[in-house]
C-alpha cells in the first residue's frame, strides 16, 4: 500500500492507521472523527456481516482520535512517522 | 513500515483474546457504537499509564457491565446486581494496596444498588466507581431506569415516563455531592471526541485518587446505547450531546483531592499464626484439621422442634458441636419466625460424612419433638426407618407409624427429678444417643463442655445425659431396626 502513492505526494503523511477488519463492527465513529477524511467504511463485508472501516491509504495526520472514538479495544492501531523524510522519497 | 512507530494500540490491560465463544474471541460482546467499549478502553489506558495492572481489581456486577472480566487482564470479581460497591469495599479493606474499581451501569447502581452506592460513598470508601449511565436498562431490552428522561418511552413506560408514576430522573452525582465523604465526583459525556477525551482524563483522575490513598471517587459517564435507543451510533452520540447532557449537566461536582490527605488504610488482617491469641486459644493451637471423618458413611438429618424456652436451639447446637468433634461435616440452621413468639420453634441439624449441600431439612431421619404440636407437625415427614423421640409417656393415636422407631417418655419430668425442668432437652439428647448412637459419648460430653459455660449447669446437663440414657434403655417402642 505504501510506496505506490508516496512518490506522488509533496509532503509525506505524518501518520498511518491500521484497522483490524475482523474486530471492526462498522459503527463508523472513527470515520466521523477523522478530520483529514482518511478513513471510510468498506463497501465489502467482513465475516460478521459488517462494513468494516478501512484506511484510505493516505492522508492520516497521526492525531490518534479515531483510536479513542472506536469502541473496540484493538480494532484500530495508529502509527506516527518517526523519520522527518520518507526513506523512499 | 520502518519509518512508522506505534502511537495508539490496544492497551496492555486487555487480554489478547477474550475467553468467550470460540468464533468471537477477538471482539467484545458490545453492539456497534456502544459506550461501554469506549469507556473500557479509557479505563484500560489509564490502568496502563499508571502502571497498576497487577494490583487492579475490577468488580463486575450485572448488566452489560458484567463483561469486564472477559476483557480486562486484572483481578476480577463478579458481584450480585447492584452490590458492586459493597464487594469493592470488602476487596479494598482486605487488600488496601489494591486499586479497586467498581464498574456499574445505571440500572445496577441507581436502581437495585442505590443503598450500596450511597453508603459506600457516605463511608468514603477509597474505591473508584465508574458509573456508566445510558438512561435505560440495556441488556434486558430497554426497561425504564431511574435515570430515564421524563416522557421517554421504554418497554415498561409505553406512554412515556410520567413524573407521577415513575418520578423524576435520578441525579447520582448531585445526590452523592450532598454527602461529606466523597473526594471526587465528576460527570462526563461521551457524545463526541472532546467528551471522550475528557472522560479519559476523569477516569484516570479517579484511579490516581485511589493510588494516592484519597477517598471515594465516582466518574459518571453519559454513554450511548444505540441498539436499545433504536438509533445509529452517530445519532446516539447526538442524543448524548443534545438531550442527556441537558438533563445531566457535565462537570466536576466535588473535588477535595487537594484538601483531603491520604486516608488511613484499613488495618491488615491478622495472619493465621496470630489468630489463636486473638481467639484466646492455646498458643500451640493449630487450624489444620486432619480428616477425622468416620469411614462408615452417615447422613443424619435431625429436626428439633418444641416451644420457645425448651432448649430447642441449644439442643441443636450441642448436636452440631458433637458432630464436629466426631469429625463430621455439620450444619445448624435455626428456624426463626413468628413461631418464636408462642408457637413451635425448630432447628435443623445435619451431620454427615460428606459435604453438606443444603442445611434445610424437609425429610428428617431423626425428629426430636419436645411437645405435641411439634410431633403432629413433623412426624409424617420422618423418613421410614428413622427415629422419633417424643416428650410424653404415650403417643397420640393419629401420630402412630409402624415404619419409624419411637422413643417416648416424659423427658421433662425426668429433668424435674434432677432438679431443673430446663435440662429436659439434654435428657432427650441422652436418650437419642442411647437409642441411635449418632456419635460417641465422649464427643457429646466435649460438645456440652464447649457449649455450656457455667460449671453448675454443666453438672446438671451431665446428670441429665445419664438419666436420658437410662430412660432410653427402658423404653424402645415400635419397630427396631
Amino acid at each position: 500500500m505504501e510506496g505506490t502513492h508516496m512518490a506522488t505526494q509533496i509532503k509525506p503523511d505524518r501518520g498511518m492507521v491500521e484497522v483490524n477488519q475482523e474486530e471492526c463492527k462498522g459503527c463508523g465513529l472513527c470515520v466521523d472523527v477523522c478530520t483529514p477524511k482518511a478513513l471510510q467504511l468498506s463497501t465489502g463485508l467482513n465475516r460478521y456481516g459488517y462494513h468494516p472501516a478501512e484506511y484510505a491509504g493516505h492522508g492520516c495526520n497521526g492525531c490518534g482520535l479515531c483510536f479513542y472514538a472506536c469502541p473496540e479495544p484493538g480494532a484500530i492501531t495508529v502509527y506516527k512517522r518517526t523519520l522527518a523524510e520518507p526513506v523512499a522519497a | 513500515m520502518s519509518e512508522f512507530s506505534v502511537l495508539q494500540q490496544k492497551a496492555e490491560s486487555f487480554y489478547p483474546n477474550y475467553g468467550r465463544k470460540a468464533e468471537l474471541q477477538h471482539q467484545t460482546h458490545y453492539c456497534p457504537g456502544c459506550g461501554h467499549g469506549i469507556i473500557s478502553k479509557l479505563l484500560a489506558r489509564a490502568i496502563d499509564e499508571l502502571g497498576i495492572q497487577d494490583r487492579t481489581i475490577l468488580v463486575n456486577p450485572v448488566g452489560c457491565s458484567v463483561f469486564g472480566y472477559y476483557y480486562f487482564d486484572v483481578g476480577n470479581i463478579q458481584s450480585a446486581h447492584g452490590r458492586a460497591p459493597a464487594v469493592a469495599t470488602a476487596a479494598k479493606r482486605a487488600r488496601p494496596h489494591s486499586v479497586v474499581v467498581s464498574y456499574q451501569g445505571d440500572g445496577d447502581l441507581a436502581a437495585i444498588g442505590t443503598a450500596e452506592i450511597l453508603h459506600a460513598a457516605n463511608r468514603g470508601e477509597p474505591i473508584t466507581v465508574i458509573f456508566v449511565n445510558n438512561a435505560i436498562y440495556g441488556m434486558t431490552g430497554g426497561q425504564l431506569a431511574p435515570t430515564t428522561p421524563v416522557g421517554a418511552k421504554s418497554t415498561t413506560t409505553p406512554y412515556g415516563r410520567s413524573i407521577f408514576n415513575e418520578g423524576y430522573p435520578l441525579h447520582v452525582c448531585e445526590t452523592l455531592a450532598s454527602l461529606e465523604a466523597p473526594v471526587y465526583l465528576e460527570r462526563v459525556a461521551i457524545g463526541n471526541i472532546k467528551g471522550i477525551l475528557q472522560a479519559g482524563k476523569a477516569i484516570r483522575r479517579g484511579l490516581e485518587n485511589q493510588v494516592n490513598g484519597l477517598g471515594f471517587s465516582l466518574i459518571e459517564v453519559l454513554s450511548p446505547c444505540p441498539t436499545i435507543w433504536k438509533t445509529t451510533p452517530q445519532d446516539a452520540q447526538k442524543r448524548i450531546r443534545e438531550e442527556l447532557s441537558k438533563i445531566y449537566p457535565v462537570g466536576v461536582f466535588r473535588d477535595l483531592t487537594g484538601d483531603r490527605g491520604a486516608r488511613p488504610a484499613a488495618l491488615p488482617a491478622p495472619t493465621l499464626n496470630e489468630l489463636p491469641a486473638l481467639l484466646e486459644l492455646d498458643a500451640a493451637h493449630t487450624f489444620e484439621t486432619p480428616d477425622r471423618r468416620p469411614t462408615q458413611a452417615v447422613d443424619w438429618r435431625i429436626k428439633v422442634a418444641g416451644f420457645g424456652g425448651q432448649g430447642v436451639l441449644m439442643l441443636g447446637e450441642v448436636l452440631a458441636e458433637a458432630g464436629l468433634a466426631a469429625g463430621l461435616d455439620v450444619s445448624w440452621l435455626p428456624s426463626y419466625g413468628p413461631e418464636m413468639r408462642s408457637g413451635t420453634s425448630n432447628c435443623h441439624v445435619r451431620l454427615a460424612t460428606h459435604a453438606i449441600d443444603s442445611p434445610l431439612i424437609s425429610r428428617p431421619n431423626v425428629l426430636l419433638a419436645l411437645n405435641e404440636p411439634s410431633l403432629r407437625k413433623f412426624v409424617h415427614t420422618v423418613e421410614p426407618g428413622g427415629w422419633v423421640l417424643y416428650n410424653a409417656d404415650t403417643l397420640p393415636p393419629d401420630c402412630r407409624r409402624d415404619d419409624v422407631n419411637f422413643v417416648t417418655d416424659s423427658f421433662t419430668k425426668i429433668a424435674d427429678g434432677i432438679g431443673d425442668t430446663r435440662v429436659g432437652n439434654i435428657v432427650m439428647l441422652g436418650a437419642l444417643m442411647e437409642a441411635a448412637h449418632l456419635v460417641g459419648d465422649e464427643q457429646v460430653d466435649a460438645a456440652l463442655a464447649h457449649t455450656v459455660k457455667s460449671a453448675r449447669w454443666l453438672e446438671f446437663d451431665r446428670k441429665a445425659l445419664v438419666a436420658g440414657k437410662l430412660a432410653a434403655r427402658r423404653i424402645v417402642q415400635g419397630v427396631v431396626q
